[in-house]
């Protein structure tokens, strides 16, 4: 094209434009104005029209660079080149051979779990391995209810609790634990384990501070872990140490002007060690330092307290005086799922922010009428609580003598009997390493004489477990292996005899001098 | 409140096939034979809600079949009779013609095309941006009154005596001021089955939705919202059967989490049984698909490891991606060009920072996506994989059971080896109708997993009930037992898929997602006529989702039916009279005719307003055609 053709076209298109811009209602007036305040001074019409347009790119762009620092620029060959050259590892490395031994001694049940149950090697043993503390699952009131529910429901809920998905009996077994524990409201999560790790992130964000007990189970980190939250760390059980981490974040936040939600995190009876809070402390300093108090209940809920509703019954604390209570519904209850229970408030923020309540089917109706159905047995039968320590006691007797090699570092009313090698005996012997084969020997040959128990289980060689976490300045090591006791875990349940649990304790004794005998 | 269920179990199939074989081996069988033989066969169709030609009716021998001559004759069910099939039938609805089936498959060497995404006038687009300001001006409007008249209620977002609130103002702002109004269309209680029907428990509001009371009656809807792919929600059947057994011999727990004591003989049988029937030589079982994710990702990756997610993935993708300490980089929704982009950069960039080489690329996608019904392009995927040397995980979350001539999910549909693909996790929720989720994949993976999956070591078992459903669905599904029902539902499925889908293109609705897809979102665009469309639907007693931001982009708000193979051609037609009503009320027909919806391949593309009349007529069989 000619430079005149653009010229005629360039002229055509002004034209036009000019015209329309005339026809325009108001349009004179919009250009006697410019002309009047820019005092036909195009100059500085034109720096203004510049100012403007500069003024109109910063707002619009983005606040932050988009470039990613550090780019190299590289040709379409070299990136051929590369990815030629480029070799991922491996999925998943190859098991070592520990790994392996500790795949294969973990024991497959044949039939029914009980207090008797068959094994697939074909060996009938005695169960101390099951949290079925009440025998609820031999419960057949409880079968011909579920079955009853069964016809009636079907199995699935097929869709989340947000889309036709709650059912009137969850909101009954809603209904009925929050009633049992004696709080205005609770939610139920269809899992236990993933329970904690979505309440914590519902109510804490990046910014907030949580400060929790460095011994909390793997799903209260990994919920800590989520939220982005900062993370205090204090001495496990170590209330005075909770208090000075208290005082300093509260120096800390004074100088800053924004509150930020502040909890505490902590369990009741801890899943690693057994030992149970001082719940009345942590209340008293929870309101002295104005923290939230998230209480992990997954092991004291139906198994501690007077008619087991828990810690709080446990120790005369008023469960309202607990911002939030998590708890399973699939330890000593034997059903499934878990519940987070408080005001109507949190539990409302649970239904709408818990991702694990929003994204995920709901639970099956037969374990919700279960649920309503077993919070009726242990109203009217506080005395199974009763035989049920009675049973503990006779047990930790029979496994705990003084001159000898084990331990119980669990507490008293808790049926996760936790039994450990005294750890002078082991450093005398130089036993300290490798500690998880001795125990898993000292299983195996309980299981030999025809008990059935089991140790603590980590997760084991997970990448992401390995790895050390700066917080705050400071390196954390957020490892499960960190703050974890090797024990062995002995569960007590009230459908063994007296004559059993003697024996199993005193086989317990024996086998753990055989095993450690033959390491000399 | 469950009322007493009917807990006499009926023995008319067993009669029927009493009767049929009486009638096949007697000699004196004549004229009468055949009228007889169809009202078993009708009688056994009632029992099942199935009819499937090659449906073998069960043959007892005459000798022990006693024989009680006056029930020869077609006698009409007595009345509780009656209501155990209208029961039966509303869980499950039988198929009124043979025909209505189709096999869901992508045709082999064929290249897969992106659906096209139709877009509405700009007229909606602006209207749907006007109506959010106005609701948010509104809100504000009365949250500025309201904080000063009314500092009661607004107390929980305000500091009180040196508490921070639990709930930000401004995050709190969205589910106050905009989801509050609209809050009767989610969390519907329910109660019975979530079949071909759901019973939703009538609740009223006197207090613009705060809080509900009920008011003691039920309604009695389709249910186009439940995940019920293959119609395995049912409180009678082979599953139920199967699963009350269970209760009775296992309980209702196992009691301990799978690493412990909590692995019994029926977690090792339906593991083989998900293994065989996904093509993976191993796989776990877990008590909830969302930990399914959360739990597996971190234990396979973690730092100097890079996801890649597809945008649009499942919120427990993310929430397990985030746990697992690697990088997370994105693609746009199933753009294949753009996954390539991000692939060469990642790879010839290496790590932040250090640029040192990625130990392990995961790409993640889902095989079908809940809100969109679009598919991953598998092919494609695997075409890149061959190059790049990524893993891959696909999340079948909504796509077993629902894809594929065999119900295999995506690597059936697209007939490729599930081998390719490195894990396939999946739900047991949705077509199984049961809970959980699995992850299938080589040996080596899966032993791995049992190590470092904290789902596995401190998560529950799931309980006998719960895998007793999932492995009768399973072993229907391939046809080891009730041969022929399983193959009969997926096609059901299939063919319901396709017909609704059809039907809304042709009425002028703009629908997403691929033909096969059994997940339809239906576009409405502004906010208000979502809880319009749902309350119309309610009014036709027809249950559906409505879904909008945060679930989906601002602007394109949506209703989402869920088909099923309990639905029967005449649901569908229900549906889709309903949708044309409501969508001359509410103005919804909108689509341009370039997603479909054409008279004649030769035509040109035009906007589809079919009447019902014209799609009544025609639809049948061009839903088994390639759709126009």
């Amino acid at each position: 094209m000619d430079l005149q053709d653009v010229q005629a076209l360039v002229k055509d298109y002004s034209a036009t434009l000019s015209t329309q811009f005339q026809r325009l209602p108001g349009s004179a007036i919009i250009v006697r104005y410019i002309k009047n305040s820019y005092q036909n001074d195009p100059i500085r019409s034109a720096i203004e029209l510049i100012l403007f347009l500069f003024a109109l790119k910063y707002l619009l762009s983005p606040s932050y660079s988009m470039q990613r620092g550090g780019q190299v620029e590289l040709t379409d060959e070299e990136i051929d080149e590369q990815i030629e050259d480029w070799q991922p590892e491996p999925l998943v490395a190859e098991l070592t051979e520990e790994e392996q031994h500790e795949l294969e001694r973990r024991p497959t049940i044949v039939g029914p779990t009980g207090p008797k149950v068959k094994l697939s090697n074909g060996r009938t043993v005695t169960n101390l391995a099951s949290n079925n503390v009440f025998n609820f699952i031999g419960n057949d009131l409880l079968k011909e209810r579920a079955i009853a529910t069964l016809r009636y429901y079907g199995v699935g809920a097929c869709g989340p609790p947000g889309f036709y998905g709650t059912k009137d009996v969850d909101m009954k077994a809603e209904a009925d634990i929050a009633n049992f524990i004696g709080v205005p409201d609770c939610i139920i999560y269809s899992q236990a384990f993933s329970t904690i790790s979505s309440v914590i992130p519902a109510f804490s964000k990046r910014g907030d501070i949580i400060v929790a007990d460095k011994s909390v189970n793997y799903a209260i980190r990994k919920g800590i872990e989520i939220s982005r939250s900062t993370v205090y760390w204090y001495e496990h059980n170590n209330l005075e140490d909770l208090e000075r981490v208290l005082a300093d974040v509260e120096k800390t936040q004074k100088r800053k002007k924004k509150l930020t939600r502040r909890f505490i995190v902590t369990e009741g009876l801890f899943e690693k060690s057994g030992d149970i809070v001082d719940l009345p402390k942590i209340v008293e300093l929870k309101y002295k330092y104005k923290f939230r108090l998230i209480l992990d209940e997954t092991w004291s809920f139906l198994t501690l307290g007077r008619t087991g509703r828990g810690l709080t019954e446990h120790l005369n604390v008023d469960p309202n005086e607990i911002d939030m209570i998590v708890g399973s519904l699939a330890n000593s209850m034997c059903t499934g799922g878990g519940f987070c229970c408080g005001s109507k408030e949190i539990v409302d923020h649970q239904r709408i922010s818990g991702a694990a309540y929003v994204f995920s089917a709901a639970l099956p109706a037969i374990i919700s009428t279960t649920i309503s159905e077993i919070v009726g047995i242990m109203k009217a039968n506080p005395e199974m609580l009763i035989a049920l320590r009675e049973n503990i006691s006779i047990f930790r007797a029979a496994v705990e003598k003084s001159d000898g090699i084990l331990e119980c570092v669990s507490d008293i009313a808790n049926p996760v009997v936790m039994i450990r090698v005294k750890p002078d005996y082991l450093r005398e012997k130089g036993l300290e390493d490798g500690e998880d084969r001795l125990l898993q020997d000292i299983v195996d040959e309980v299981q030999a004489g025809g008990f059935l128990i089991t140790r603590v289980k980590t997760v084991g060689n997970s990448q992401s477990e390995k790895k050390a976490k700066v917080v705050n300045g400071k390196v954390k090591k957020d490892s499960d292996e960190g703050h974890f006791m090797p024990c062995l875990k002995v569960y007590i349940t009230v459908a063994h005899g007296k004559k059993d649990l003697e024996r199993a304790g005193a086989l317990v004794r024996s086998s753990a001098t055989k095993v450690l005998g033959r390491k000399k | 409140m469950p009322t007493d269920p009917p807990r006499k179990r009926s023995t008319s199939s067993i009669k029927a096939g009493k009767l049929a074989s009486f009638f096949s081996s007697s000699p004196k069988a004549s004229a009468t034979a055949s009228a007889a033989l169809l009202a078993a066969h009708t009688a056994a169709n009632a029992q099942h809600g199935l009819s499937s030609p090659g449906y073998s009716l069960p043959t007892i021998s005459v000798s022990d079949a006693s024989t009680d001559s006056q029930k020869m004759l077609f006698s009409p069910p007595s009345a509780e009779e009656a209501h155990r099939i209208a029961r039966a039938h509303a869980q499950f609805g039988p198929i009124s013609d043979p025909g209505h089936t189709y096999v869901s498959k992508h045709t082999e060497g064929e290249v897969v095309e992106e659906p096209i995404q139709d877009d509405p006038p700009y007229y909606y687009l602006i209207t749907t941006y006007l109506s959010y300001l106005i609701l948010i001006i509104f809100g504000h409007v009365r949250d500025f009154f309201g904080k000063r008249f009314k500092a009661r209620n607004y107390k929980h977002l305000k500091q009180q005596n040196g508490y921070a609130p639990l709930n930000s103002d401004f995050d709190n702002f969205y589910v106050r001021r905009l989801k509050m109004r609209i809050n009767d269309c989610f969390s519907r209680p329910i109660t019975g089955v979530p079949g071909r029907f759901i019973t939703l428990l009538d609740r009223v509001s006197n207090d613009h939705n705060a809080t509900f009371q009920f008011t003691g009656k039920t309604t009695e809807t389709l249910n186009m919202s439940s995940y019920n792919y293959l119609g395995f929600a049912q409180s009678d059947g082979p599953c139920a059967d199967a699963t009350e057994e269970t209760i009775r011999k296992y309980g209702m727990s196992s009691g301990s989490t799978r690493a412990e004591s909590g692995t019994q003989d029926l977690h090792v049988e339906c593991e083989k049984l998900v293994a065989r029937f996904v093509g993976k030589p191993d796989a776990m079982v877990f008590s909830m698909g969302f930990a399914t994710n959360s739990t597996s990702l971190p234990a396979i990756v973690g730092k100097g490891c890079l996801i890649i997610s597809d945008e649009l993935n499942h919120s427990s993708l993310r929430f397990g991606s985030r746990l697992s300490g690697a990088c997370i980089t994105m693609f746009k929704h199933n753009d294949m060009e753009h996954l390539e982009e991000v692939l060469r950069e990642a790879i010839s960039q290496g790590q932040p920072r250090t640029h040192r080489p990625w130990k392990k690329i995961l790409v993640v996608v889902e095989g079908l996506y809940s809100m969109e019904g679009t598919m991953c392009n598998l092919p494609a995927l695997i075409e890149l994989k061959k190059k790049y040397k990524y893993y891959l995980f696909i999340d079948e979350a909504h796509s077993i059971g629902a894809l594929g001539p065999r119900g295999r999910g995506v690597c059936d549909y697209f007939n490729i080896d599930p081998k390719e693909v490195d894990i396939l996790m999946g739900t047991l929720t949705k077509s199984f109708g049961a809970n959980g989720g699995y992850i299938a994949a080589e040996k080596a993976i899966i032993d791995r997993l049992r190590l470092a999956n904290a789902g596995y070591i401190y998560g529950e078992a799931p309980t006998p009930p719960v895998i007793v459903q999932i492995m009768t669905a399973l072993r229907m599904i391939a046809g080891d037992i009730c041969p022929g029902q399983g193959e009969e539902r997926l096609q059901r499925l299939a063919f319901n898929s396709r017909y609704l889908r059809l039907g809304l293109k042709r009425l002028g609705f703009i629908v997403y997602g691929q033909d096969d897809s059994p997940i339809i979102p239906l576009l409405l665009y502004s906010p208000a006529k979502m809880p319009a469309f749902s309350h119309e639907m309610l009014k036709r007693k027809i249950a559906v989702v409505i879904v909008g931001y945060p679930a989906t982009p601002l602007v394109s708000s949506r209703a989402r039916f869920c088909v099923s193979a309990a639905h029967t051609k005449d649901d569908l037609d229900r549906l889709l009279q309903a949708c044309d009503e409501i969508g001359d009320i509410l103005q919804l027909k909108f689509s341009s005719g370039v997603a479909g919806g054409k008279r004649s391949l030769e035509d040109k593309v035009q906007p589809p307003r079919w009447t019902m009349k014209e799609i009544l007529e025609r639809n049948v069989e061009d839903t088994k055609a390639k759709l126009l």
